[in-house]
């Protein structure tokens, strides 16, 4: 056997090495999902929780012939990620976004989508579209659109002898009955409802958060009467703090630390699985004589970057997968989680709405919906939810709270408005 | 014999450049700037990278955030087409109560934070110091906690020790005895939260500073014990008292320092106790938090968070100054 010397086995090692180094650039797994041997456009999602979401949005770029679309699946702190991304070159070319927001639209980092979406703007759910036109320009797509509900067991009601509550106030005193040392009558998160619940309570009392002709909506002693409502539930101890994990979960109220929890219509199957028929759902109770149901709606939209550099494509795709291609918007929105899809003539034929609690929740979502509006900004929602936080957990004063966000929220009008 | 080797080997050595006779040809300019004997040369050699680094990931940056904290730069970190606003953005900033509520956070956690880390860290240290047998063991096990990071050990804190259900750690005990479930994280009244972080920052910092105070307790002099001893001194509070404890003046002003600094740049442990996908609650909102949310938030307001970031960095500045001077930091030792 002739010896190898130590030069030859060096130069036949280095050139696998290479040869491995040149395989591996020219088929690696660059991430590129698309089929399309076109141009490459890079898509990004937040991580939905859902298993198979992340296969199902690969599928569809794979399906993709006129560009290779790359799928980017982000986990953590979505939002900021993309806020960040936009300020850079290397930020998406498609990305899915929770708005745009207001500054996002008049900082010029999304492209207009009225035309793309013009032909078929009324067959989407107009509550969760009206958030997404500014200048009666359309900037980003809804996806699917996602709603709280209040989710409430019935035996455990009916033990307690509480009927499912149509008010504010039958949920004040319900919620009281509901509670002992084990169960607590409501869980509105561990921040005691300050994060979810947003405008829902302003709305119950038949208010807004911005009124239609652009002028803050809750300036009225109604808003202070139904905080202070909600301030009740916590003095009365009936809402459960401190749960493992937090409202979008229905862990709580499945192990049964609560009798009632406002959570997502994504919950819904699960709390099916696990309760069967022994559950029901309700819009948030109203509150006063002008008051009315209220359930919050929201839609990812599907954005497309401004600083892309294949604006054309990017927007070609977007329309395609978002417009044209039902069955995936069919596919993502029922197939995996629990979503209504955003076009109004695909909820209608979806066979998973048709029945029991999820139709309830559908035709909450058609009657009562409402979504947060673009000039409600990012610091007015702070402003508000600070103040919200103090009325329930501090027993601040709720006028004079709400005086004080007003004014803020007037500020920040005037500066949305003037740019 | 040895003397004249010695006048032998000196005179053997070269004459350094600058003592050439006068008329010598001048060295050239690429001479001059490696230096003698390369040493510039090898002196950017290694310190340029990290030089390098340090200015543009560091100064850049903070004479960009000065720069932008005087323009309303919404969504964008180039200033160029956004409103200059001269000091707007710091007035804007002083005078928002949310900020100033968030100072009013970090001066009620420092109130806290600091003088248990003091006691704790120097009990321990005491202690440890006495040990005949198995100090090592034991300096390492009140040492580990620091090797843990911050998110992780909240997240414990959180979930397991002091979730707000009855089967908490802390609930379960507290169970035991007939007391009613707390929810540890979201009463205001009384404020509960504030034991979930102190204690967890108590956790994860006391063992550093134990080991700091443990280096002084070992710098002082064992005569001064012994004389203290002839001179009839009681061990324990009273030799604690006029001997260990002034000798450790040096230690105890730095341990100080470094509890306030940490103490202003808080961030981890609040942000993953207290925050949800939904936002963060008022109370016990430190500084960082707060910027954190105005600048790199969904608000993206980078001019008025620029804003905010010079004037924590000014009033860090000024504290720490204030506090060298007021404990002589530096100062020559009488």
């Amino acid at each position: 056997m002739a010896e190898i010397d130590r030069r030859r086995l060096l130069a036949a090692g280095g050139g696998v090495a290479l040869a491995a180094g040149l395989a591996a650039a020219c088929g690696s797994n660059t991430g590129r999902g698309g089929g399309g041997s076109g141009p490459g456009i890079s898509q990004w999602y937040h991580q939905y929780g859902e298993p198979g979401t992340q296969q199902a949005v690969k599928r569809y770029a794979a399906a993709y012939t006129k560009a290779d679309v790359s799928v980017q699946w982000r986990p953590g702190d979505y939002d900021r990620q993309t806020a960040a991304a936009l300020l850079t070159d290397s930020g998406p070319d498609v990305f899915e976004v929770n708005g745009p927001l207001l500054d996002q639209i008049q900082g010029g980092q999304v492209v207009d989508l009225t035309a793309e979406i013009e032909p078929v703007r009324d067959d989407f759910h107009q509550a969760v579209l009206a958030p997404k036109i500014w200048q009666d320009k359309i900037w980003g797509i809804p996806q699917a659109v996602d709603m709280q509900v209040l989710y409430y067991r019935k035996s455990l009601l009916k033990k307690a002898g509480v009927q499912p509550p149509r008010t504010l106030d039958e949920l004040v005193d319900g919620a009281k009955k509901l509670s002992d040392k084990q169960t607590k009558g409501l869980f509105l998160g561990n921040d005691g409802g300050a994060g979810v619940l947003g405008g829902t309570p302003l709305f119950a009392a038949g208010l807004s958060l911005i009124s239609a002709d652009g002028k803050v909506g809750f300036d009225d002693p109604a808003a202070a009467r139904a905080l202070g409502k909600i301030r009740q539930l916590y003095a009365d101890k009936s809402l459960l703090l401190g749960a493992p994990t937090d409202w979008s979960d229905p862990a709580a109220f499945l192990q049964g630390l609560t009798a009632m929890q406002w959570s997502g219509l994504w919950a819904l199957p699960q709390i099916k699985k696990a309760l069967g028929d022994d559950f029901g759902v309700l819009p948030f109770p109203e509150d006063g004589s002008g008051g009315k149901p209220s359930v919050p709606v929201g839609a990812y939209g599907s954005a497309v970057s401004a600083r892309s550099k294949r604006t054309a494509e990017a927007k070609a795709f977007a329309t395609w997968l978002w417009v044209d291609r039902t069955d995936f918007q069919q596919d993502f929105a029922l197939s995996y989680g629990f979503h209504i899809p955003a076009r109004i003539s695909l909820a209608k034929k979806a066979r998973q709405l048709q029945s029991g609690p999820a139709a309830d929740a559908v035709r909450f979502a058609t009657e009562h919906g409402y979504a947060e509006p673009l000039l409600w900004t990012t610091p007015d929602r702070t402003a508000y939810q600070d103040a919200l936080s103090r009325i329930i957990k501090g027993g601040a004063n709720p006028e004079s709270e709400l005086k004080a966000v007003v004014r803020k929220v007037e500020a920040d009008l005037r500066r949305v408005k003037k740019k | 014999m040895t003397a004249g080797r010695t006048e032998e080997a000196v005179t053997d050595v070269p004459a350094p450049r600058a003592a050439v006779a006068p008329g010598a040809e001048p060295r050239s300019l690429g001479a001059r700037l490696l230096g003698p004997q390369r040493r510039n040369l090898w002196f950017w050699l290694f310190v340029g990278p990290f030089a390098i680094g340090l200015g543009l990931f560091t100064y850049v940056p903070l004479v960009w955030s000065v720069y932008l904290s005087f323009f309303d730069a919404h969504n964008t970190v180039s200033p160029a087409g956004s409103d200059f606003v001269g000091l707007g953005n710091y007035g804007a900033m002083l005078s928002d109560p949310a900020f100033l509520g968030s100072l009013g956070t970090f001066l009620l956690f420092t109130a806290f934070i600091v003088p248990a880390t003091y006691a704790l860290s120097l009990a321990l240290a005491l202690m440890v110091n006495r040990l005949r047998f198995a100090q090592a063991f034991f300096r390492s096990v009140f040492f580990l906690p620091t090797a843990c990071s911050y998110v992780v050990a909240a997240v414990i804190w959180k979930l397991s020790i002091f979730n707000g259900v009855r089967f908490g750690l802390a609930n379960t005990v507290l169970g035991w005895f007939g007391a009613e479930q707390t929810a540890w994280l979201s009463t205001t009244d009384p404020p509960w939260y504030w034991l979930v972080i102190v204690t967890v920052r108590l956790w994860l910092q006391a063992g550093f500073y134990m080991i700091l105070f443990l280096a002084g307790l070992q710098r002082i002099s064992p005569q001064l014990y012994e004389a203290a001893a002839v001179d009839g001194a009681r061990p324990g509070w009273q030799v604690f008292r006029h001997i260990t404890f002034p000798q450790l003046r040096a230690t105890s002003v730095a341990v100080v320092l470094l509890l306030v600094i940490n103490a202003f740049q808080a961030f981890d442990e609040f942000y993953n106790l207290l925050s949800d996908a939904r936002g963060y609650p008022p109370y016990a909102r430190p500084p960082l938090v707060y910027l954190y949310y105005t600048a790199l938030g969904r608000d993206q307001n980078l001019g008025l968070g620029s804003a905010g970031a010079v004037i924590l960095a000014l009033i860090i500045a000024v504290a720490t100054v204030v506090q060298a001077r007021w404990f002589g930091l530096g100062r020559k030792e009488e």
